[in-house]
C-alpha cells in the first residue's frame, strides 16, 4: 500500500508531464479548429473572416482531396502488405539456426536507422535512376527495358522506398515474438508427426496474430503521415500522383498559405488517425496491468 | 532444449538468411561505396563495384562547401537537448505511475499514448504561426521544444515499462529500514533503473536525430539539422552522387552504430510494451 506521503508526491511528480502534454494536445488543436472556420490566407491577412464550415466543404469536395485520400490508402495498404508478407517469412528464417545470425540481424535492422531524407535520395538517385541507377543496370543485364521510376510509376517508387524503411520494423517485432514461442509445443507437434506447414498454420500463425496486429496499427499511425520521402523525391508530383493527405495539407499551408483550408484538412487527418488510434489503444490497453 | 537439426538444414537457412540480409543492406552498402568514388565513377555504366579509383575527397568537399559540421552540431544539440529535457520531465512521471499507481494511472498512460497518435500535420498550421510570431522559426530552441513534446509519450512509456519491472519489495525493505524517499531514489532505485534509462535515452536520441517532419518544416539554414541538410541535395543543381553519398554516410553512420546497440530495446519502445 502506498502511503499518504507517496500519493501526494506521486501526483506532484506526474503533474508537469500531464500539464505539458495537455497543453501540447489542446492548444494547437483548438487553434486548428478555430482557423478551420476562417477564411484566412497569409498572403492577404486583412481578408480574415468567419466562414463557418465553408473550408470543410471546399476541402472535402476538392478533387485533390479524393486523389490524395486514394493515394494515402494505396500507400498505407501496399506498404503494410509488403512489410508483413515479406517480414513474416524473413522473421521465420532468422528464427532458424543460422550461422552468424547476429550479423544478419544487424544488416536487416539497419535501414530502420537511416534518416528518411537519406533513404529517399539514395534510392531515387543511386538505385532508381533510369540511366545510371543500379536497378537500371540489373534490368538491362536481364534484357529488360529500365523504367523511369519517378515518371512512369512514381507512387510505386515511393511505396518501395518506404517499405524498405519499415520492413526491418515488422521483421524485428515478429522475430521477437517468435523467440517467445513455446518450443516444447512445437516439439510435441513434430513428434506427433505434424508437417512443418501445419505446425506453421496451427501453432505459429495464431501466436503471431497479436504481434502482427500491433505492427499493422503502429505502422498505420506512422504511414498515414509519410512526408519527408515525398518532399525530397517527387514534391507530390507529377501532378498529384504522389500527393497524400499529409503532403496536400502541407502544400496548402506552406506553399499556398491558405491557413483556413489547410486547418480543415488537418482536422480531417486527425479524424482519420483517431479511427486507427482507437483500435491501437484498445489492443495495448488490454495487456496493461497497473 | 534445442531441437536436433540436420546440418543440411543449417546450411540452407544460413545461405538464405545471408542472401536476404545482404539484399536488404545493399542500398546502404552501395551508398558507402559510392561515397569513395569520383563523380565520374559514381555515374559509370556498368557500375563499378570495388575496382574504381578510391578517394576520400568527397568527404573533404562536403565539409568545405556546405559546412557539414554546422548541421551535425545542430543535429546533436536538437536530438540531445530534446531527449534530455524529455527525460527530466518523464522520469518523475514514470516513477510516480510505476511506484504510486492510482485508479486513474492506466487511463493517464493510455491518454499519453493517444497524444502521440495525433498526426503532426494536423497541428502544422498553428505551430508554424506560433513559431513565426515568437521568432522560433529556424532556431534550435524551437526544434528542441517540439521534438521534446513529440517524443515525451514514448519516453514516459518506455521508462514506465522498465520501472514496473523493479521489484517493489526492495523499496518496502528500504523504507522499513528508515530510508527517506530521496535516499531510496539514489541508493536503491537508481542502480536498478540505469539500464532502462540508458536504452530509453538512446532510442529517443535516434528518433529525434531522424525526425523529418518538424525539422523540414520549421528550419531552413541556421538551425537545420542533418535531415534538412541532406534534403538540400534534392535540388537538381546540387546533384552530385558521390558527394550526396559522402554526406549521407556521415549523417547516418553514428546513428546506425548506436541503433545496433539498442535493437533489443527498440521493440519494446516502439510497441509501447505490447511486444517484448
Amino acid at each position: 500500500m502506498a502511503t499518504q506521503q507517496t500519493q501526494v508526491l506521486g501526483r506532484a511528480l506526474l503533474t508537469p508531464a500531464v500539464a505539458l502534454l495537455f497543453i501540447w494536445m489542446i492548444v494547437p488543436l483548438a487553434m486548428t479548429i478555430y482557423f478551420s472556420t476562417l477564411h484566412y490566407t497569409l498572403l492577404d491577412a486583412e481578408s480574415e473572416r468567419f466562414v463557418g464550415l465553408e473550408n470543410f466543404r471546399y476541402f472535402l469536395t476538392d478533387p485533390a482531396f479524393l486523389t490524395s485520400l486514394q493515394n494515402t490508402l494505396v500507400l498505407v495498404g501496399s506498404i503494410l502488405a509488403i512489410t508483413i508478407l515479406l517480414g513474416t517469412p524473413l522473421a521465420l528464417l532468422l528464427d532458424q539456426p543460422v550461422i552468424g545470425r547476429s550479423a544478419v540481424r544487424l544488416m536487416v535492422i539497419a535501414p530502420f536507422f537511416v534518416m528518411p531524407t537519406v533513404s529517399a535520395l539514395v534510392w531515387k538517385n543511386l538505385l532508381m535512376h533510369p540511366v545510371s541507377g543500379l536497378f537500371a543496370w540489373i534490368g538491362t543485364s536481364f534484357g529488360l527495358t529500365p523504367i523511369d521510376w519517378f515518371t512512369d510509376a512514381p507512387l510505386l517508387a515511393v511505396i518501395l522506398i518506404v517499405s524498405w524503411e519499415w520492413l526491418p520494423f515488422a521483421t524485428l517485432i515478429l522475430l521477437t515474438a517468435l523467440q517467445s514461442q513455446d518450443e516444447e509445443q512445437k516439439e510435441a507437434a513434430e513428434m506427433d508427426g505434424a508437417s512443418a506447414f501445419s505446425t506453421f498454420i496451427y501453432l505459429t500463425l495464431p501466436h503471431l496474430a497479436r504481434p502482427i496486429t500491433v505492427v499493422i496499427l503502429i505502422e498505420t499511425i506512422f504511414l498515414l503521415t509519410v512526408f519527408a520521402e515525398i518532399f525530397v523525391t517527387t514534391g507530390g508530383g507529377p501532378g498529384l500522383q504522389t500527393t497524400n493527405i499529409a503532403f496536400l495539407i502541407y502544400a496548402q499551408a506552406l506553399i499556398q498559405f491558405d491557413v483556413g483550408n489547410a486547418s480543415a484538412g488537418g482536422l480531417v487527418a486527425v479524424v482519420i488517425a483517431n479511427i486507427v488510434a482507437f483500435f491501437l489503444v484498445r489492443v495495448i490497453g488490454r495487456n496493461l496491468e497497473t | 532444449m534445442a531441437r536436433k537439426v540436420t546440418s543440411r538444414r543449417v546450411w540452407v537457412s544460413t545461405a538464405a538468411a545471408w542472401f536476404f540480409g545482404f539484399l536488404i543492406f545493399l542500398p546502404i552498402l552501395w551508398m558507402v561505396l559510392t561515397s569513395f568514388k569520383t563523380e565520374l565513377d559514381a555515374f559509370a555504366m556498368p557500375p563499378k563495384f570495388l575496382w574504381f579509383h578510391w578517394t576520400t575527397e568527397n568527404y573533404a568537399t562536403v565539409q568545405e562547401r556546405s559546412d557539414y559540421f554546422h548541421h551535425a552540431l545542430n543535429s546533436l544539440i536538437v536530438a540531445g537537448g530534446s531527449t534530455l529535457i524529455a527525460m527530466l520531465i518523464a522520469v518523475p512521471a514514470a516513477w510516480s505511475m510505476a511506484f504510486a499507481p492510482t485508479k486513474r494511472t492506466k487511463d493517464v498512460l493510455l491518454w499519453m499514448l493517444s497524444t502521440k497518435m495525433m498526426p503532426p500535420v494536423g497541428v502544422l498550421v498553428p505551430i508554424y504561426l506560433i513559431y513565426r510570431d515568437f521568432g522560433l522559426l529556424d532556431t534550435r530552441a524551437g526544434l528542441v521544444f517540439i521534438l521534446c513534446l513529440g517524443n515525451l509519450p514514448i519516453v514516459i512509456w518506455m521508462l514506465f515499462t522498465y520501472f514496473k519491472e523493479i521489484p517493489k519489495d526492495i523499496l518496502e525493505a528500504a523504507r522499513m529500514d528508515g530510508a527517506t524517499i530521496g535516499r531510496e531514489l539514489i541508493y536503491v532505485l537508481a542502480p536498478m533503473a540505469i539500464p532502462g534509462l540508458a536504452s530509453t535515452l538512446l532510442l529517443n536520441f535516434i528518433l529525434a536525430w531522424n525526425e523529418a517532419f518538424w525539422t523540414l518544416n520549421l528550419s531552413t539554414l541556421d538551425a537545420a539539422p542533418l535531415t534538412v541538410f541532406i534534403a538540400s541535395y534534392s535540388s537538381p543543381e546540387g546533384l552530385f552522387w558521390a558527394k550526396l553519398s559522402a554526406a549521407s554516410t556521415l549523417a547516418i553512420a553514428p546513428i546506425i552504430i548506436l541503433g545496433w546497440f539498442t535493437q533489443r530495446q527498440l521493440v519494446r519502445g516502439l510497441t509501447f510494451g505490447a511486444v517484448k
